[in-house]
């Protein structure tokens, strides 16, 4: 089956990936960078009629030292808490220069990516501003849950418990104190056509989202588990599994909402519980069994929540 | 054909964009700007303006807005006043750096605290590094020409910056005046569509806004400032072609009775109206007195200001900005540095006045050039001083 054919049936098929590569190789991330992966398949994913605003971040840091480039589709930064807008001035000029005749008319995707801080903390006014007026582009978070590009810091999406530079484990702290902020859950909120979450380690399900979101008409909002190995302190080679682990303890679920329709895309049968998950990463090194009976309490309910609001639906 | 109508200066500037054919508006209101984004929204709706008119939701988003519809091949526009121009300074410093043609008017206001709405220039001081082309309107007649001529400037291959027009909050946005409007078969010969070098096109891919270390940071801000410099001659240009067009005559510093002047007014905007009154009067007490009246000052017109200033005996230069802290008068600490190294360099009287819309009269521009005068015949001047404040 080939990119077209799956494109037209939202199906998957690992053969089927085009060999073109958007984002070229060489970039500077750490090996085994989550979200590399991820703007690799994005890109891969939507094809060359496709333009990338990206905030200051790891994203950006990679892969665009001057005078060299990772990206072989148009790409433009500008700053670190403004690319909802940045993506919504490039939506409008193709829509107003297209009506003028004075570019072709053609489909092109316009997407947004920012990192977790780019999106939900210094980025969320941008992105509520862009996703309630409704431009026809995709923003994709790229979640790998804290400032990493400046020394992993913590930003409002670092889950709790987890060490970074700014909420260090001390003799009266562990680590982050508040509870992941719910993003998706606030993009949803603008009643936008397409909200979905997707990880890097299930490509199908991550494919067939990004094409979905392609096809929205209106804002599409993707928010992209992206592990990264030296932020999370785990072996590089080891992101796919947390990746995966991150999703079968149901620390981090994957759903679709479609016009106001909640859905999981992928169920997990056997969950696993939550501290195989934190004991492989270093950031949660100084957690107790108490406090990681904590967060199973809180994965548990959270992810019972949201089996009762998809079935409702 | 042109014809002249009686408009509110803010409706002229946003005549000026509807003819200018912009393609994307983004702006956020601020008083005294509110008018400009009105007046371009009712375009917008009534179809008169084939626009996308983008309502943000700040000043922030309003710039990076241009920067993302620029970037994409837009002719591009904003309009912002003091807190919106403060808040939108990350980017406004982004948008030069990227080289983006946008055009913004800026109605000139006061910076909070204590909040004002009112009208002087300290919001523009306080971004005169940002790398953009300013220009200074003095009526409501050169709102529009600027507005239009910003497009030219801006677009063209040689400067491929942003510029920026001042017009002073309420003294000029709020206030009705004859002005001369164009029409699109007169302005099309000299503003015709914007055709971009460099945009985003995925039919011909590029990457914006790549980082810079530091072995190559230095080399693209040299490069920067040599262009932003060398757009002073495509300014002049500009300028030449539009006197030839339209008749009306503009220079970096607009000379009023300075031949045989011994003390020069310099002030940016439109209180230059006013100094002109006094100028009058001056000269009719026998003080041979002039003005200038400044128009460009980004690129810094140094060698215009050379040229005009050379052997004046003082200048008294009204700012309606202060540097708080003991630096005075912005315009007058530059035109001193300019001076610095000349012989026979005037004295530099540095009056801070016309703050927060405090209105400065005929008679006050009097008393400034008269005490600039004293402070001479003593060989003594103060490094500046607020003038008309209450003690
Ligand atoms: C206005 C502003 N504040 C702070 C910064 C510094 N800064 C750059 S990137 C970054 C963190 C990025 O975090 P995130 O968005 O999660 O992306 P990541 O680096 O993790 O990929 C910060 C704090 C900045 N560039 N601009
Ligand atoms: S710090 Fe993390 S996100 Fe950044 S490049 Fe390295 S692995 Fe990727
Ligand atoms: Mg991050």
């Amino acid at each position: 089956m080939d990119m077209e054919q799956s494109r037209q049936k939202r199906s998957f098929a690992p053969r089927a990936l085009p060999h073109e590569e958007y984002f070229a190789p060489g970039h500077r991330g750490c090996q085994g960078c989550g979200p590399a992966l991820a703007f690799r398949h994005i890109l891969k994913a939507l094809g060359p009629n496709t333009v990338v605003a990206e905030a200051t971040g790891c994203g950006e840091i990679i892969s665009s030292p001057y005078p060299q480039s990772s990206w072989r589709v148009p790409w433009i930064h500008t700053a670190f808490e403004n690319t909802a807008a940045t993506a919504a001035g490039i939506e409008v000029a193709y829509k107003v220069l297209m009506r003028k005749g004075r570019i072709p008319e053609e489909r092109i995707n316009v997407v947004a990516m920012a990192g977790d801080g780019g999106t939900g903390d210094i980025g969320l006014q941008a992105l509520s501003g862009a996703l309630e007026r409704g431009h026809d582009f995709i923003y994709v978070c790229y979640d790998n849950e804290a400032y990493m590009n400046t020394g992993m810091q913590r930003s409002g999406l670092t889950p709790f418990g987890a060490f970074t530079t700014t909420s260090p484990a001390g003799k009266v702290s562990k680590g982050q104190s508040t509870w992941k902020k719910d993003v998706p859950a606030i993009a949803a909120a603008h009643h936008i056509p397409y909200v979905a979450t997707a990880c890097i380690s299930y490509m199908s399900d991550l494919y067939r989202k990004i094409l979905r979101a392609a096809e929205a008409r209106g804002p599409a909002y993707l928010h992209v588990l992206a592990p990264c190995p030296t932020g999370w302190r785990y072996p590089s080679e080891k992101t796919i599994e947390i990746g995966r682990m991150a999703v079968r303890s149901g620390v981090f679920n994957l759903y679709e909402i479609v016009d106001g329709k909640k859905r999981l895309t992928v169920k997990v049968r056997e969950r696993l519980p939550v501290s195989e998950y934190i004991k492989a990463q270093g950031r949660f090194r100084h957690l107790t069994d108490e406090d990681i009976a904590y967060i199973q309490r809180r994965v548990y309910e959270e992810y019972e929540a949201l089996l009762a609001e998809a079935a409702q639906i | 054909m042109a014809r002249i109508v009686g408009m509110e200066i803010s409706a002229a500037c946003s005549e000026a964009v509807t003819l200018a054919d912009a393609d994307v508006i983004a702006a956020y209101p601020i008083t005294p700007q509110t008018h400009i984004v009105e007046h371009l929204s009712e375009q917008v709706a009534d179809g008169r303006l084939d626009a996308e008119y983008i309502n943000v939701e700040s000043e922030h988003s309003a710039m990076s807005c241009c920067i993302g519809a620029a970037a994409a091949g837009a002719r591009t526009f904003t309009a912002t006043a003091a807190q919106g121009l403060a808040l939108m300074s990350e980017m406004l410093y982004i948008a030069s750096g990227m080289r983006l043609p946008i055009v913004m008017a800026l109605v000139t206001r006061t910076l909070s605290a204590p909040l004002s709405i009112w009208g002087d220039q300290s919001d523009i001081m306080s971004v005169r590094d940002c790398g953009w082309i300013v220009l200074f309107a003095e009526n409501g007649q050169e709102v529009y020409d600027m507005t239009l001529q910003a497009f030219r400037i801006a677009e063209d291959e040689r400067v491929i910056f942003p510029v920026m027009v001042c017009l002073d909050g309420f003294h000029l946005s709020h206030v009705i005046e004859p002005v001369e409007i164009l029409d699109r078969a007169e302005i099309a010969p000299f503003l015709p569509p914007y055709k971009p070098k460099y945009r985003l096109d995925p039919h011909n891919v590029l990457t914006m806004g790549a980082f810079a270390m530091p072995e190559y940071f230095s080399e693209i801000k040299k490069r920067q400032d040599e262009e932003l410099v060398s757009s002073y001659h495509v300014i002049l240009e500009v300028w030449r072609e539009w006197e030839e067009r339209f008749g009306r005559h503009y220079e970096p510093l607009n000379p009023y009775r300075v031949d045989d002047a011994e003390v020069v007014v310099v002030i940016a905007g439109t209180f230059a109206g006013t100094a002109r009154v006094a100028v009058d009067r001056l000269r009719e007490k026998g003080i041979k007195a002039g003005l200038a009246s400044l128009k460009l000052w980004r690129p810094f017109p140094r060698d215009d200001i050379k040229r005009l200033f050379a052997r004046r005996r003082v200048l008294t230069v009204v700012d309606r900005a202060l540097s708080v802290g003991g630096a005075g008068g912005p315009v007058a600490n530059e035109l001193r540095a300019a001076f610095y190294h000349e012989d026979g360099r005037p004295w530099v009287a540095s009056f801070v006045a016309g703050l927060s819309g405090r209105d400065i009269l005929a008679e006050d521009f009097v008393e400034m050039v008269e005490r600039s005068l004293e402070y001479a015949k003593k060989g003594e001047f103060p490094p500046y001083e607020m003038y008309g404040v209450r003690e």
